[in-house]
């Protein structure tokens, strides 16, 4: 059995720099996002005034997306549900890749930690914004001035856990898909080892896919995007 | 003893020990959906609200479980120890 289970690899290096990789993920994340450019002109080619066919699906999208985002963040929002509906389809996608042979660009920590800081920015902006930078000072030394640093480390803590869970979830999915095939080739070795092929590798994997790759990458992606809502639209209302 | 061998037996150990911590958010999100499957039936019309912050909560509390798994997979693929000896 030989299972190998290793990081993204680099393909090489920018400008020849050792210290700018390109890497797996970021060949992937260009792939998607070049995917995503062509899906939204198809969707959009010669727009009606009746939709139909694929207008009414993309239009079905955006309205979808539109009533999220004022569900979950109030009136007055619908500036951010374009932000929403890209992390959303980035995630989404980027994630389903693996339905394409290529490693999911969010089982990577940097392209989630990005994402998250990018959150992360909206939800400071949106606080000292909304409460005056005093009151985003201020709100640190919520409830008593000894809970500061708690305070702080629970800022830190956001970003931080939004990262490391779309990331744990995609990786442990992708490390349990490839421990099971390697544990399937030998269980097919052991019983059926008069096959020339290890047969019980046919299948089984795609019942675990569905679950570790389809229903998890869905899950990930609303996830992703409602805590993102949910954090920005406390930051506005905390002023 | 050879101390790589030490270090890596111990972090297979110490990986597999980190998981313990997936015990926490099964109870939690079995709880979770059980809560919400009784409000469910307690208010059907308010089953898209109820099933939304279900999802929300569950995917809060599954992250204690995540961060024992981010651990296990540094010990395992990433350790930091090995490199030491």
């Amino acid at each position: 059995m030989n299972v190998e289970i290793n990081g993204p690899q680099v393909l090489g290096y920018l400008f020849g720099n050792p210290n700018l990789p390109i890497t797996e993920t970021m060949r992937n994340a260009w792939i998607v996002m070049v995917f995503i450019l062509f899906l939204c002109i198809f969707l959009t080619r010669r727009m009606e005034k009746i939709p139909k066919g694929k207008q009414a699906f993309a239009e079905k999208a955006v309205i979808m997306i539109d009533n999220l985002v004022d569900s979950t963040m109030g009136p007055g929002c619908r500036a951010f549900s374009p932000y929403i509906a890209t992390l959303l389809m980035s995630s989404l996608f980027g994630s389903l890749a693996t339905l394409f042979w290529m490693r999911p660009v969010t089982a990577d920590l940097n392209t989630t930690l990005g994402w998250a800081l990018i959150t992360f920015f909206l939800i400071t902006f949106n606080k000292i914004k909304y409460g005056g930078l005093g009151g985003y000072l201020k709100g640190f030394l919520e409830p008593v001035f000894v809970m500061a640093p708690l305070n702080v480390l629970s800022e830190v803590a956001t970003p931080v856990s939004m990262s490391f869970r779309h990331f744990g979830n995609m990786a442990g999915g992708l490390v349990i898909s490839t421990l099971m095939m390697g544990a399937l080739e030998v269980l097919s070795n052991a019983v059926l080892g008069f096959l020339p092929v290890p047969l019980l590798q046919i299948g089984i994997p795609g019942v675990l896919s569905l679950y570790f790759d389809c229903f998890t990458a869905c899950m990930q992606a609303f996830i992703f995007s409602m805590l993102t809502m949910a954090y920005v639209g406390d930051a506005r209302s905390s002023g | 003893m050879d101390p790589k061998a030490f270090v890596a037996g111990m972090s297979a150990l110490g990986a597999g020990m980190a998981m313990i911590a997936g015990l926490g958010p099964g109870i939690g999100e079995g709880y979770t959906a059980g809560q919400a499957c009784a409000a469910i039936g307690r208010q059907p019309e308010a089953q898209g609200d109820i099933t939304r912050t279900m999802i929300l909560g569950i995917a809060m509390a599954e992250s204690t479980g995540i961060y024992a798994l981010v651990v296990a997979l540094i010990l395992l693929f990433a350790n930091p120890f090995v490199g030491q000896f």
